[in-house]
This record gives structure tokens, sequence and C-alpha cells, in this order.
């Protein structure tokens, strides 16, 4: 037996298109192709959902050695595997999976006939429309027909005709016409978020996908039909028609909208966010994120966004420059000492801002340090009860056992008269209770946010942050991973990436260099902070990585864990 | 038991053997159990009672029953399939959805001999370990689904059904279902799908063969109404004595039901491979209508390919292989699928030379157009394109590529499908479009350009009658 023909427990000998490859038993053909690099085209398959084997676009060409008969050796090839035995019947290679010694072609002239066929087939009744389809530019009808269309047309009948732009929900529409009846979508609302409401009706080429009469696509993981779905039948009401996806850039990131932190790309151009995507991570959000999540990034947009450093006089507030507000801000925090200063920080900060924190906190020597507990509802799919995205990194690295524990005792601290300067950092603490009454007892009040908000109000002075979009940095989600946050704008006006405004601040307090790289104070904060010890900025990587155990389970990791050993799913 | 008498105008022509339709227009018969009983009913349940599951299989391969529902596959593998050491229940559905075009026999034992088909489901039951059945029964069939709900009780009073059937360990219950309305539910994972109260969506084979991953995904054993009626008929003569009936590989009885252009059409059960398509035409039927001649025949239902008068077809292989005419085809499966068509279902529908091949076409071009599930894309694009061109040559518009673009489309549809549907609506097309092409082309020249060519309407015209 030859080297390459040698089979191992877990692992079966392949062909594809020729060569010979390994791929674990049990790999659906469709992937054992991608890792010979044999794309094969699909619109039903997604590797999260089951496979319908409906659309028949990844049908190829299959073979078998056959089955020696008892005695005799198997006939070999040249290079020493079975000798293949080509069946006349294309397969699915979505549905199928390997077995030792398969052979598979991708570019035979039955595979593309097959496609060929197929693609004929979904043109026929599409509408055609792409100079005012959305998904123009990552459509997969669109691309596949260029690559294997017959480029003329011999149909001659009249189209069928569909409903167009059916409103199915808050967020989403529906142009039936363009829609290729993949079903990614309805088996995404049955298997992912339980709610059964999309379906079909109707019967052959009139099918249409429709909803359910009394129950629109509402549920708060609804647009992540629209990132599926292959062509243009179900679009964003958030996004249709406001930019051409090819004219945007991409950022990877992560969502702040909850503890969860989503893995997201963040489409922008000039300046401007256009759209969120979920971003695939199977140890965080798989490859789905909740709508509110994805259209947090409205906020940035807010006419109460702050864009100028301002301090107070008299009643209201004036514009000033940034070294006139950090100088003005040292100044009036080092006129207290110790445990007369508090500050709130927040878990909506980076790692590296609430390191900086640290120093600060260091620097006037209080331990009057806290940030807020925000939790709200959370789901039993991604969404998570604590709404801040960085609470394990608060946590580990302004070492606060319980977040939130110190606030009451900060509160009654002003209120007595104990603490007599507050620094409030990307929290509005009005909520908390901190409201005129109390903070009017203070001496001296900062606060930093992106928007304006009633702490801002009553602050002697008021820095202007970035918010996530507009700053990078790492945080901690709540099952302990460490995510990248990448910056995909620029902090309007005159605001700032806020560990800038922090090492700023804590240079003019204690004198020390500025940091110019971020990577350089990561390093520095992972030298002092256990849980980062080893790590750099830069080895954290896209998908993040795994700084602590927390023993939390993510409900729909859970579920679709148990649908791949269930073989239903790939995974 | 005697010889049964026949209703007058309804006898059997004597080249038929009655077995399965045996009390079909019998003289004095009804569906109650009593008449069942004593013609010597549930007997062979008894009897199979007695043996072991396995040796009530064991009869059922030996006796080399083929399924009657159109694929014609081997009853006794089937059940065979189902996973040795499977820890599910296992349930057994009868498929009476009788929907292929040009079929007309399970309805018959439905309304005429309820009991045999549930003695033949109890047998099977039992064999296959399935503690609950169903009959799933096309919607179009309301009196059928009232009479077996009816023999269903009357069974069970007799403990033929329920627990402890006979004062045995066997429990067995079987449930009637109402079908939904559609050809596709006739397809046995659609029909499943249908059953767990879905739309009947065929499911991809591998990995939901039913045998193992059925109803429920538990193994499940779908036969066909004829098939199941066929188990008690083994169980009471034994398998190699069954065997015997029919013709080697072909064995036992068919119900042939033959529509269209002949004079005495009808349902005919005849032993497997016993009567050629000349004798079944010509002699059972009373041959064509006067002055006509022979132009096709449809052999199995109305997805099998057209079979045209005046063709050779080379059959058996080495020193048995002959080559013979339409009227010379033995009806069984293995000669019709050497012939390029099937046995199928047995819907046998004859075309004389009045007929236009696209008229025709056009008519099966419809029916599948409108029955495709939708659910996979050749076969949903592509039946409504065929039917779409063969429409538009019917009414005068036809354009001379249609001949080759209506082939392709059909070669684009077949053996790429999810289901057999897939092969249903594009083997007509492709066999008619091949094998009669001046037909068609008569609709595709520029001559005839916006004339309705139907001589069907001529043919009524002219008066012919029966
Ligand atoms: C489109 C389609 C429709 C079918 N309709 C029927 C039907 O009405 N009745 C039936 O018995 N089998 C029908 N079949 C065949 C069934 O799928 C299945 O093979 C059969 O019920 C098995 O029974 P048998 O082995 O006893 O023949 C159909 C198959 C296809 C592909
Ligand atoms: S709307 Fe999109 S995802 Fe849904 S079935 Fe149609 S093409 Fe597929
Ligand atoms: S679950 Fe949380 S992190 Fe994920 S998208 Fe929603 S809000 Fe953002
Ligand atoms: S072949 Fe036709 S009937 Fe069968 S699943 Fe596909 S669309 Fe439905
Ligand atoms: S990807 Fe649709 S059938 Fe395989």
């Amino acid at each position: 037996m030859s080297a390459a023909s040698k089979q191992t427990e877990d692992l079966v000998n392949v062909q594809v298109d020729g060569h010979w490859i390994q791929v674990k038993r049990g790999t659906r053909m469709i992937e054992a192709c991608k890792q010979a690099s044999a794309e094969v085209p699909h619109y039903c398959y997604h590797p999260k959902l089951s496979s319908p084997g409906n659309c028949r676009m990844c049908l190829v060409e299959m073979g078998m050695p056959p089955r020696p008969t008892p005695g005799q050796e198997a006939e070999l090839d040249n290079d020493g595997h079975a000798k293949i035995s080509w069946m006349p019947r294309p397969v699915i290679a979505c549905a199928n999976t390997v077995a030792e010694g398969m052979g598979i072609r991708t570019q035979s002239t039955l595979a593309k006939e097959c496609r060929e066929g197929v693609m004929e087939f979904l043109l026929i009744n599409h509408p055609l429309d792409c100079p005012i389809c959305d998904q123009a530019g990552e459509c997969t009808l669109q691309e596949y027909s260029v690559e294997h269309g017959k480029g003329e047309s011999r149909f001659l009948e009249n189209k069928v005709k569909k409903p167009k732009n059916v409103d199915i929900g808050p967020r989403i529409r529906l142009d039936d016409e363009r829609c290729v009846l993949c079903s990614r979508c309805v088996r995404f609302t049955q298997e992912i978020v339980d709610d059964d409401v999309l379906g079909f009706v109707d019967r052959g080429s009139h099918n249409v996908l429709t909803i359910h009469p009394d129950k629109p696509l509402a549920n708060n993981y609804s647009l992540n039909t629209v990132d599926i779905c292959p062509v243009g039948a179900l679009t964003s009401n958030d996004f249709r028609f406001k930019m051409r996806v090819w004219f945007m850039r991409e950022t990877k990131s992560i969502c702040n909208g909850c503890a969860r932190g989503c893995n997201i790309l963040i489409s922008s151009r000039e300046n401007k966010i256009y759209r969120q995507t979920p971003r695939e991570n199977n140890e965080v959000n798989s490859s789905w994120m909740c709508d509110s999540g994805r259209l947090n990034y409205h906020l940035l947009e807010s006419d109460a966004r702050l864009t100028d450093p301002m301090m107070k006089k008299g009643k209201s507030h004036e514009t000033v420059d940034w070294p006139q507000a950090i100088r003005r801000t040292a100044e009036g925090l080092l006129k207290y000492k110790g445990d007369e200063v508090a500050i709130i920080a927040s878990a909506r900060m980076t790692n590296e801002e609430l390191y900086l924190v640290r120093v600060l906190a260091d620097t006037l020597e209080t331990k009057n340090v806290d940030t807020l507990k925000c939790h709200g509802e959370g789901d039993d799919y991604l969404n998570h009860k604590d709404r801040r995205p960085n609470t394990n990194g608060a946590k580990a690295i302004l070492k606060l056992r319980s977040p939130g524990s110190r606030v009451n005792s900060i509160k009654k601290g002003i209120e007595s008269g104990s603490i007599k300067a507050l620094l409030v950092y990307g929290e509005n603490i009005e909520s908390k209770g901190f409201d005129d009454g109390v903070l009017s007892k203070l001496k001296f009040l900062v606060s930093s946010h992106i928007l304006a908000n009633p702490t801002a109000k009553l602050s002697d002075i008021v820095l202007p942050g970035a918010s996530y979009a507009e700053k990078r940095g790492s945080m901690i989600n709540a099952t302990g991973r460490l995510q990248l946050l990448n910056k995909a704008i620029e902090p309007p006006g005159n605001s700032r990436d806020d560990w800038e405004i922090l090492q700023d601040l804590n240079c003019a307090m204690d004198g020390k260099d500025f940091i110019y790289e971020l990577a350089d104070l990561f390093s520095e904060m992972a030298s002092v902070v256990p849980v980062l010890k080893g790590f750099t900025l830069s080895g954290i990587g896209e998908k993040g990585a795994s700084v602590i155990e927390t023993g939390e389970t993510i409900p729909l990791l859970e579920r679709e864990a148990q649908r791949v050993n269930q073989g239903l799913i790939v995974g | 038991m005697a010889a049964p008498k026949y209703i007058k105008g309804k006898e059997p022509h004597k080249s038929e053997y009655r077995m399965i339709f045996r009390n079909v227009d019998r003289r004095g018969w009804d569906t109650s159990i009593k008449s069942y009983i004593a013609d010597g009913g549930y007997k062979d349940l008894k009897k199979a009672l007695k043996m072991k599951p396995q040796e009530v299989t064991d009869e059922v391969k030996t006796s080399g029953l083929r399924g009657r529902g159109g694929a014609g596959f081997p009853t006794g593998v089937k059940w065979g399939f189902i996973p040795p050491n499977n820890k599910k229940p296992v349930y057994l559905i009868c498929n009476c959805d009788e929907s292929e075009p040009g079929t007309f026999k399970d309805r018959y034992i439905v309304h005429q001999d309820p009991h045999q088909l549930i003695e033949g489901m109890l047998i099977s039951c039992y064999a296959v370990g399935a503690k609950v059945a169903y009959i799933y029964i096309r919607e179009e069939f309301p009196e059928g689904a009232k009479i077996l709900e009816d023999a269903i009780e009357e069974a069970r009073k007799k403990n033929f059904l329920g627990k402890k059937i006979l004062g045995g360990k066997f429990n067995c219950e079987i449930y009637v279902h109402r079908g939904a309305g559609a050809y596709i539910c006739g397809e046995e994972t659609g029909l499943i799908e249908s059953l767990e109260g879905k739309r009947p969506y065929p499911r991809i084979k591998p990995p939901y063969f039913p045998a193992a991953l059925g109803l429920y995904m538990c193994p499940t054993i779908v036969n066909n109404v004829e098939s199941l009626c066929n188990v008690k008929h083994i169980i009471a003569m034994g398998g190699q004595k069954y065997a015997k009936i029919g013709t080697p590989r072909n064995t036992g009885t068919r119900i042939l039901c033959v529509s269209g252009d002949v004079i005495r059409p009808g349902y005919f059960e005849v032993e497997v491979g016993k009567i050629t398509m000349g004798e079944l035409i010509n002699d059972v039927c009373g041959g064509l209508r006067k002055g006509r001649k022979l132009k096709g025949v449809i052999p199995g239902g109305s997805s099998a390919k057209v079979l045209r008068a005046g063709e050779k077809y080379t059959i058996g292989t080495g020193e048995s292989e002959r080559t013979i005419g339409i009227n010379e085809i033995p009806m069984d499966f293995d000669t019709l699928a050497a012939c390029g068509s099937m046995a199928g279902s047995g819907g046998v529908i004859v075309m004389d030379d009045s007929r236009d091949m696209t008229w025709i076409l056009n008519n099966i071009n419809t029916f599948y157009a409108h029955e495709s599930c939708g659910q996979c894309t050749p076969c949903r694009e592509g039946s409504l394109w065929m039917k779409k061109i063969t429409d538009r040559m019917v009414s005068g518009s036809g354009v001379p590529s249609d001949l080759k673009t209506l082939t392709s489309v059909g070669d684009n549809i077949a053996g790429r499908t999810i289901c057999a549907f897939g092969e249903a609506c594009a083997w007509p097309t492709q066999s008619f479009v091949a094998k009669f092409p001046e037909d068609f082309k008569k609709h595709t020249s520029r001559r005839n350009a916006g004339k309705e060519l139907n001589p069907e309407s001529k043919a009524a015209a002219a008066g012919l009658k029966r």
C-alpha cells in the first residue's frame, strides 16, 4: 500500500478533480471540495442550517471504487488508489458525505452541464433587476450567472409574476420574484430562533415565500435572514437603497450592545456607517447577531453627540480646546486627595482605557473606583443580560470583584460630603440615583461620554469621547474571550479616542510620558494584569482568545453543537 | 370457498387471474367483515401470527413480490432495510394516494374489499415489528376513507386489531389519514412529511431513506395498497407457490388499468408477464375503435416513457436475446424496462392515430407543472417551462427551436432532482418529442402559424364513437 492510500481511523482519502486529499470521515463532499480549493457553487447549503438539498446547484460527478469480488485485489490506478468507477447520475455535494476512495469531479462536462442547467432554470423567471437591487455585488445569482450562465436566453415565455415589495416585518421586505426558494430564511427562523413564521405556499413554479398572516417576522434576530438570503429577495429596511456594497469598506470588530461581544463587520464609506453584519466566530456568535446590536450604530449619528470639550460657565457650558480641558480637569482633580475623589468608569470602555483609569486612580490614591452594573433581559440565544460589553475586562483590570457594588457608597460619600470630586466615564449615572440633588453636592464633576446627557449637564468639564466604532482596543466578553475592537470611522468634530484623552490626563497629572502605540500600552497592561499575561495586542487575532474561564455557556452555540453531533449541520 | 360470481357486465375477462381483485364487482359481496370472514377472511392473519416475524418476511422475500406503487422494488428486501439493532418504533404506511394519471386500482380495493387491505397490513406490521400503521388515503377518496374507518372498527371488535390481537402478544393500531390533495403526497417521503403535518416536500435520499429515517425519523415501511394486499396471499399459499404465479423475477399478478383509445377500457388483473401488450389491447380490451390504428402506448402511468407503434425492441441477453414489436411486449417489470419504459403503476394509456402527440404531451405537462411541489429548482422551473412551450405550440405559436428546447429542458431535469417526480415530468417530454417529432414539427411550421391543430376536435366532430 502506498503512503497516499494509507487509511487512518478518522481520515479518508478522497479524490477531488484528480487530486487526492485526506479529509475527516463524515465530511460533507462540498466541504471536502473546499479543502481541496474547489469551491462548489451553492444556494441552499449553509453550514449552520440543515440541508434540504433543494437548489441543486452543487451537483457534482461522483464515483467510488467498485466493491472488489471476494478474494480479488482491487484494481489500482497509477497513483496507487483503487480505480474509481464514475456514476452516471450526479449527486449533491452539500448533503452527502465522503467515503474512502471516493472521487469527486467538480469541473467535468456533466458537473458543468448540471450547473448551467440549474442557473438557466433559476434565471428564466428571475426579474433580472440587478441595477436596482441591493444585493447586486454580493448576489450569488449574479456571480454564478457570470461564471456558469449561458449568456443568452432561450426562454420565450412570459415570466411568472409574484408579489413584490412585501412587508413581512418591521425591518425586512420581501421580493418574491427574486427569491430562489432556497429556504435558508425559513430554516433559520425554524432552527435557530424558534420563530416559525416564514413558509412556502402554492405549487411548482408558483411557489412563493410568505409570512404567517398574523405573525410578522419581528424577532430580534430577523435581519440574519437578510444576510443569508443568497439573492436580493430579503432586504433590510435599514440598508436598502442606501449604498452600493462595493463602495463600502469593511472593518472587523465586535458589537458593544451586550456582554456577548458578537463579532461583526462594520461597513462604512466616507466616515459613515451603512450597516453592521455578523462575522463568523464559532466560540462567540456562530454566524449571527441580534437586530438591536446590528442597528446600534444609529446611536453614533445622534444629534446629541458631543463634538467639543466643554467647560461650565455659569448655568451653561462653553466650548474649550483640548489642552485647556485636560489642564483644568487635572487641576480640578489634584485639589483633592485620596478618597475625596471617586471614579465611576464604564464597562463600555476598552481594557486599555480601563487600565488608564486604574493608573489615574493610583495617582489619585483613591479606592473609590467602580463601574455600573447594567443588567437587562437577555435571551436564550445570544443576547446577554449584561448590557455592557467589557464587564469582565473591568473586573480584571480595575480589580473589581462585583462591579457596581461600590456605587452606592460613592453616592453616600457624595451626599455626606466626604467625596468631593467625581470623574464619570462613559455612563449616564442619573439612572443610578445620581440626580441633581446628589451631584450638586460635589465640588468638582468631570464626565466623559459620547452623548449629551443629564450627567454632562451638571459637569464642570465635559470630555467628548469616541464610540465603539471610532476607536481601537480590546475587551473581554461574558465567556472570558479577549477580543479586538477596531476603528471604522473617525470620531465626530473634536471628540477624541478615549485612550488618548485618558493618557493626556494621566500625563498632565503625573508627568509620565505619552505612549504613542496602543500595542505598547497593551503590553504594559498585560505585564500587570494577570489574565492578560503573555498576550500582545497583535497576538489576539481576528477571532479573539480565551483568557478567563467563566463557566458560562452560550445557549445558541450549545444547540448548534448538538446538531453538529447529530450530523444535521456542519457547524 | 366457492368460486365468486360477478355482477353482470362486469365479469372478469377470461385471461384474468383474479386474486387481489377477487371480490371486486363480485355478486352478493359487500365491504362488511361478515362477507369477508365468510369467505375465509383473516385466516391468513391467524396463520401469520403463528409464525415468527422473520419467517413472514422470508416468505415475502421468497415470493419475489415487487412493489406495485411504481418503482417495482422487491418488498421483502425493503423490509430488510430496517436497521438490525433498531430501538425506535417502526411504522408501516399504506400508500393509498393513487394519483398517477391512468391508474385506478387501489381505489377499488379500498371501496370494495377493505378487509383484504387491513389483513395484509396487519400481517405486514407483524413482520416488520410495527405497532402503528397509517393508511394515507388520497384526499379525493372521502368515501374510501369512511369505508376503511368502518372496517377498522369492525376488525377491532373482532380483536383482529388493537391490543393483544387474537389473544396473543401482538398489538397493532391502524389509522386512516386523509391526504393533502396533491400528487406529490404519493411520493413516499413527501407522504411522510405530509403525515407529519407539513408540506409534502420530499426528502433527500440519502440520508432520509424511510426504512431507517422515516416518519418522525423512525424506521418506516411505505408500501402500496396492492403490494400489501399481496402479502396476505403470499402467507395464504406460501412464498414458493406465489412465486410460480407470473414469470420469474416478475411474480404474482398485476392489476392493469387500461384507458384511452380502446373499445373496453378498465381494470384487469393478470399474471405478471403472462400477457402481451397486443393481447391486452386487442383481446382483453376489445381492440381499437373502428378504422383506427395504434399510435403509441404509455405503459405504466403518465410518467412512463411512451412506446411508439412500429418500434422494435431488443430484449433478453445472450441466447435469449430477441427483437420484438410493441404488441409482443410481455407486460412485466423487466421487459418494459428493457424497452426503455416501465411497468410503473400499471396504468396503460392507449393512443390511436387520431391523437396529436403535441396535445397529449401538453395535457401531461399541464398536470406535472401543476403538481410539482416546487421544492427543487430543475423540476419547479422546468415543469412549467415545458408546459409553456407546449401551450404555445398547440395554440399556433410554435417555433422550430421548440423541439430542441423541450428535449434539453427535460434532460436538465431528469436525474437532477430531489425525488423521482423529476423523471416523472421529464420522461414524457423526452420520449414524446424523440419518438413523434413529426407531430411536434407540425406545430412549429410557418404554414400552421396561428392555427390550433387539434385533431381531437376533428375526431369528435366526425362523430367517431366507441
Ligand atoms: C411523484 C411520485 C408519486 C407517487 N405516487 C404514488 C402513489 O400515488 N401511490 C403509490 O403507491 N406510490 C406512489 N409513488 C411511489 C412511492 O414513492 C413508493 O415508491 C411506493 O409507495 C412504495 O410502495 P411499493 O414498494 O409497494 O410499490 C409515487 C412516487 C413518486 C415519485
Ligand atoms: S427569501 Fe432568500 S433566503 Fe429565503 S428562500 Fe428566498 S432566496 Fe432563499
Ligand atoms: S447579542 Fe449582544 S453583542 Fe451580539 S449583536 Fe446583540 S447586542 Fe451585540
Ligand atoms: S423533483 Fe419536483 S416534486 Fe420532487 S422535490 Fe423536486 S420539485 Fe418537488
Ligand atoms: S447547495 Fe443546494 S442542493 Fe446542494
